[in-house]
């Protein structure tokens, strides 16, 4: 089932005019925010079909940077968000691509700074629901909706079980989990949704676990 | 927990409880939540549908110029004239327009179940409530009631205008709309499901054409069109009126119908009425771009 609460359906409070193409968008930029761990020195956005067509009237521009700024949906700063980002000095760029994607409304988000850059693909399903389909290459289905962690490893026996047991004696439970990676004994991506927040201590003892390569997380 | 209207109505019929009581028993399970945490969250949206209301009967306007200021027409001819539709009828409508204006200006809503279909429900909420005077948590039931529908349909098919047109957004919130009513007027599950079903049925097959890509035209308008229809259906169903066909079955057809139309119709902004002659001359205007040649 895509849609778990009610409040999935009645909700999200929010800034107008469109669930899908302004609440929706603010939280796939968001997500790319969280995944990020800070705020970007550049953005480049590429928008696809019903999103391509009409981003403008809908204002999902300013949404997606609304979230880069990590903006919620009904945050009244929304309407002037790109303004916002242009004086603190954040480069963005919007591209209208031509390629047919199975979404009508699909988002590829490319963020970065002098530090580190992030790729993200989002799709946002309706009523303000988004979900994150691609990290930096890595296909996923992540809802955005719980606390997740996201870990790249190298394709390792035992890379697994390192990580689950630093939760385990944590006691945090994992709600779903998704292993995907490029090819057999190269880089692969671990993402674990949680049921509550995951401390800054755990993120660093998981860092310190054998074949982890880079940690993030997004907050619920 | 449900996963079709049928089972909805089943468990509500089985326990002898309401289909809000269905939907709130589902929501404090699936979240590990109170009855008060979940109650007070409802609470909160339902402010905000009534703020969006009372700001939009004093008058808003879109950065486009598109709309707004229609709900106060509306609000004025009710009270200065007797309108052919009926007062509870018209009320409703101007309640619904309200709150998508205020969506178009860029105000605060709740998505009920989409910010272009937001009128709908806290249309017919607000005007109901002046006849059958509802408690507060009667008022909270109705949005459970409301989104425990939207929650079928979005499951089971879609709600969103880009994946299945209109008939998807309006549609579905104006079907809700019903249920809603149904139950706060005290009729049976049963006659919630049709209420819903006929709605839905009368939705079937519309487009989501925005001129110039805006949820204004003809959005604003489609929810005082679905809150409408949402008072009849009801008013159908608690004067026992069936549908022949049953709940869950038109949710299927919507999902096809959707699946089946054309990219033009969902949400591009390039069919319907947004290629119209007059549509494409305001997206020209508003954009300060030459006219896309059809």
């Amino acid at each position: 089932m895509k849609y778990k609460s009610v409040f999935d359906i009645i909700g999200p409070v929010m800034v107008g005019p469109s669930s899908s193409h302004t609440a929706g968008a603010a939280r796939i930029g968001r997500a790319a925010r969280n995944l990020f761990g800070r705020e970007p020195a550049w953005a480049e956005i590429h928008l696809y079909g019903s999103f391509a067509k009409t981003y403008k009237g809908h204002g999902t521009d300013v949404a997606i940077v609304g979230g880069l700024l990590d903006y919620d949906t009904d945050d009244q700063r929304m309407g002037k968000s790109i303004q916002t980002a242009e004086k603190k000095g954040m480069k963005v760029s919007f591209h209208e691509d031509e390629a047919a994607t199975e979404h009508p409304n699909t988002a590829r988000v490319k963020i970065g700074d002098a530090e580190g850059d992030l790729e993200l693909v989002g799709i946002s399903i309706g009523g303000g629901k988004a979900e994150i389909t691609e990290l930096n290459g890595f296909e996923l289905h992540l809802s955005g909706n719980h606390p997740a962690i996201l870990v790249m490893h190298n394709d390792r026996h035992g890379a697994i079980a390192s990580v689950t047991q630093i939760l385990a004696k944590h006691e945090i439970n994992i709600g779903r989990m998704e292993v995907s990676r490029k090819d057999i004994g190269k880089e692969a991506l671990m993402v674990i949704e949680v049921d509550q927040n995951v401390e800054d201590k755990v993120m660093q003892e998981l860092e310190n676990a054998s074949h982890i390569l880079q940690l993030s997380k997004i907050v619920d | 927990m449900f996963r079709n209207a049928a089972e909805l109505v089943e468990i509500a019929e089985n326990e002898n409880i309401k289909i809000s009581e269905v939907m709130i028993r589902q929501e404090m399970d699936v979240k590990d939540k109170t009855r008060e945490e979940v109650f007070a969250q409802m609470e909160t949206n339902l402010s905000v549908m009534e703020k969006a209301v009372e700001e939009g009967l004093q008058g808003v306007k879109s950065h486009s110029g598109l709309t707004g200021g229609d709900a106060v027409l509306l609000q004025k001819y009710l009270q200065e004239k007797q309108p052919l539709s009926g007062e509870l009828l018209l009320d409703a409508v101007s309640k619904a327009v309200a709150t998508n204006e205020v969506n178009a200006a860029m105000g605060t809503i709740c998505a009920t179940p989409t910010a272009g279909s937001a009128g709908c429900v806290p249309g017919t909420l607000f005007a109901v409530k002046n006849r059958l005077h509802p408690t507060r948590e009667e008022m909270i039931r109705y949005l459970f009631t409301a989104g425990a529908f939207g929650f079928v349909v979005a499951n089971n098919a879609s709600i969103s205008g880009a994946a299945g047109g209109c008939q998807a957004e309006v549609g579905s919130a104006a079907a809700m709309a019903a249920a809603a009513i149904v139950e706060m007027a005290g009729g049976t599950p049963q006659q919630s499901a049709d209420a819903f079903a006929i709605t839905l049925k009368n939705m079937l097959g519309l487009v989501c054409d925005p001129v110039a890509g805006l949820v204004e035209v003809p959005c604003v308008k489609r929810n005082a069109a679905g809150a409408s229809n949402a008072i009849v259906s009801a008013d159908m169903a608690l004067a026992g009126v069936t549908s022949r066909i049953p709940c869950d079955e038109v949710i299927g057809a919507m999902y096809r119908i959707g699946r089946a139309m054309p990219s033009a119709h969902r949400e591009t902004a390039e069919g319907g009425l947004a290629a119209t002659p007059t549509g494409r001359a305001l997206e020209a205007k508003i954009y300060g771009i030459p006219m896309k040649k059809e």
